[in-house]
């Protein structure tokens, strides 16, 4: 474990002006907007195994973000990503720390909190044998919409990802992964989200499908005044779409800024290559030998 | 709008997404109709081959009633396992709507599906044996207690939804545990005083007990309501226990299952 923690660097950027990185337990003051998400110190175990320790999927996490913006979350595989994404999501509780959507306490004001959000995972999850039409009219009516406004939503963002109209009315099994993905984020669209929590969202998407997905994500942040949190492997598009990346590595937060401040940053400290690339790499420098080494270690 | 015309609509999403299943998988309501059906009729031959039209009544009636009984409980029960099944889940329970709403849409849509079911399946053995006579019957008495039973039982089926919560694999499958329990101790087909005494006191706090018993009176003898008080408070009283607990067991279930990470399958 400590040979891990030699071997990667855990520096943080500097405090940038703009987006106010949280000082633990501290909203700063001088910023008087509300932030659509904000985090504080959050830490979430699981309990694995019984007489093991429990795996710590967030350690102390904490991030803000502002009102209209996108941020990224990079990692490796089992770094903790989604357990973040569900853990604002209130699919899971928090075993300390806090969470505020636009002010609002998850705990307290959960009711609040839900009709902000809404979120898209990486598995597309619907009732198979129904069609994507009625599979959206039921989450409309969760979210108390209309079902005639579902309905032509439901068409219209459909049609802009590239959904043909007739496709609408038939099991969504018989949809490619991709089609039904693109159905999954029209699900999470439909109920206009101020918060929109995207799990690796255009994974699994050909390269055509990726794109019109990326460009609808623009477009909505645009025209829906909605803020994002992404979750992807694809570094392109986290540098394409996010104003600010988190890296997380065993749960913690190793890096945060800018792409271009992260990217400058390896290049000034580590002399790689300036690309998100180099930043991945060098972030969640953890390779199959310390995880064995570590269970290892557990087992003993 | 209100909070509760708000909760009402959301509860809906629940009915008409039922029905959505239903209409989709129609083939297997047809199947699901003829193995009930099916299931009714041969236990009411064993009456007929007695020879003893009172028998073959008492079985008829704890056939087709029990068939109620346990479709209205399984469409509950099931409500978190089909989800699960589906991995819908967590989509579900991101909602922004209150887990009481989520749980009417449920028993809304098992009684109506119950009722259509049953009332299919008393025509089909009305049609098969028919020399029986209804004449007495009390059909104020019988709605009654179809009601009164549905209300009592909805908060055991609450519970048996709990077990996909808890349980990941295993969960749906438990609450065919339950329902067989109730079956054996409820007097469905044989009088309840049968029965050892430590399965009797289980049988007395069963609602199929009294719920049965009451429809049988009405349909057989034609009792009116007013003379069933005995079968009558016991189904109200566990309706009105049964509910709130049901409700209550429900949320520290879910609490538990966001702590403990069980909502999730995959990603
Ligand atoms: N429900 C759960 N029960 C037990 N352990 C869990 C649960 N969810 C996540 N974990 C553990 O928490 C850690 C983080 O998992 P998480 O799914 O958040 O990773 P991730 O960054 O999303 O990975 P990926 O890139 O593969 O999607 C892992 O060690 C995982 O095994
Ligand atoms: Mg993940």
């Amino acid at each position: 474990m400590s040979s891990t923690m030699l071997k990667e660097p855990k520096m943080t950027l500097p405090i940038r002006s703009a987006v106010p990185t949280p000082v633990p337990g501290v909203v700063p003051a001088e910023t008087p907007a509300i932030p659509a998400l904000l985090v504080d110190r959050v830490t979430k175990r699981f309990q694995v195994a019984r007489k093991k320790a429990p795996v710590v999927a967030i350690a102390n996490v904490s991030l803000r973000l502002e009102r209209g913006g996108t941020i990224g979350i990079l990692g490796a595989n089992g770094s903790g990503k989604s357990t973040l994404i569900r853990l604002v999501s209130g699919l899971l509780t928090l075993d300390e720390g806090r969470v505020e959507v636009f002010g609002h306490d998850l705990e307290r004001e959960e009711m609040a909190v839900k009709r902000l959000i809404n979120r898209v995972s990486v598995d597309a999850a619907f009732f198979k044998k129904l069609s994507p039409m009625e599979n959206l009219l039921f989450a409309a009516r969760l979210y108390g919409i209309d079902s005639g406004f579902a309905r032509r939503e439901t068409v219209r963002i459909t049609e802009r990802l590239g959904i043909a109209r007739k496709r609408l009315g038939r099991p969504v099994e018989q949809l490619s992964r991709g089609m039904q993905q693109k159905i999954a984020i029209a699900r999470a669209l439909l109920t206009s989200p101020a918060l929109l929590l995207l799990d690796e969202p255009t994974t699994g998407l050909d390269p055509r499908s990726k794109l019109d997905v990326q460009t609808f994500i623009e477009e909505i942040r645009k025209t829906h005044d909605a803020s994002i949190v992404l979750t992807t492997h694809d570094l392109d598009e986290a540098e394409r779409l996010c104003d600010e990346i988190i890296v997380l590595n065993d749960g913690k937060v190793v890096a945060q800024g800018s792409p271009e401040e992260l990217k400058r940053l390896v290049a000034e400290r580590y002399g790689q290559a300036p690309t998100m690339h180099s930043v991945f790499m060098t972030y969640t420098g953890r390779s199959l030998d310390d995880d064995i080494a570590e269970e290892e270690a557990e087992d003993e | 709008m209100t909070a509760l015309t708000h909760e009402l609509k959301a509860s809906y999403a629940f009915i008409e997404r039922n029905f959505f299943l239903s209409r989709r998988y129609w083939g297997w309501e047809i199947a699901f109709l003829i193995y009930s059906a099916a299931g009714a009729l041969s236990i009411s031959l064993i009456g007929a081959q007695a020879g003893d039209p009172r028998l073959l009544l008492t079985l008829m009636v704890g056939a087709i009633f029990w068939n109620y009984l346990s479709v209205v409980f399984s469409w509950i029960a099931e409500t978190i396992a089909i989800e699960r099944w589906e991995g819908t889940l967590e989509y579900t329970m991101m909602a922004p709507i209150r887990r009481s709403t989520h749980l009417l849409g449920a028993v809304a849509y098992a009684m109506v599906y119950g009722l259509i079911h049953t009332l299919a399946i008393l025509v089909a053995v009305v049609l098969f044996f028919p020399d029986l006579s209804f004449a007495h019957a009390n059909i104020a008495t019988v709605a009654g207690f179809m009601v009164l039973g549905s209300f009592s039982f909805v908060g055991i089926a609450m519970l048996a939804a709990i077990l996909p919560l808890l349980f990941v694999e295993r969960g749906a499958q438990m609450a065919f545990v339950l329902q067989s329990v109730l079956l054996l101790v409820s007097g469905v087909y044989y009088s309840i005083s049968i029965l050892p005494g430590w399965m009797q006191v289980i049988s007395h706090v069963s609602p199929a007990t009294y719920a049965i018993d009451g429809v049988r009176k009405g349909l057989i003898d034609g009792v009116p309501l007013s003379e069933l008080t005995g079968d009558i408070w016991p189904l109200l009283v566990m309706g009105t226990l049964f509910i709130p607990f049901g409700l209550w067991a429900f949320g520290r279930a879910e609490k538990y299952a966001k702590r403990t990470g069980k909502l999730k399958r995959v990603g």
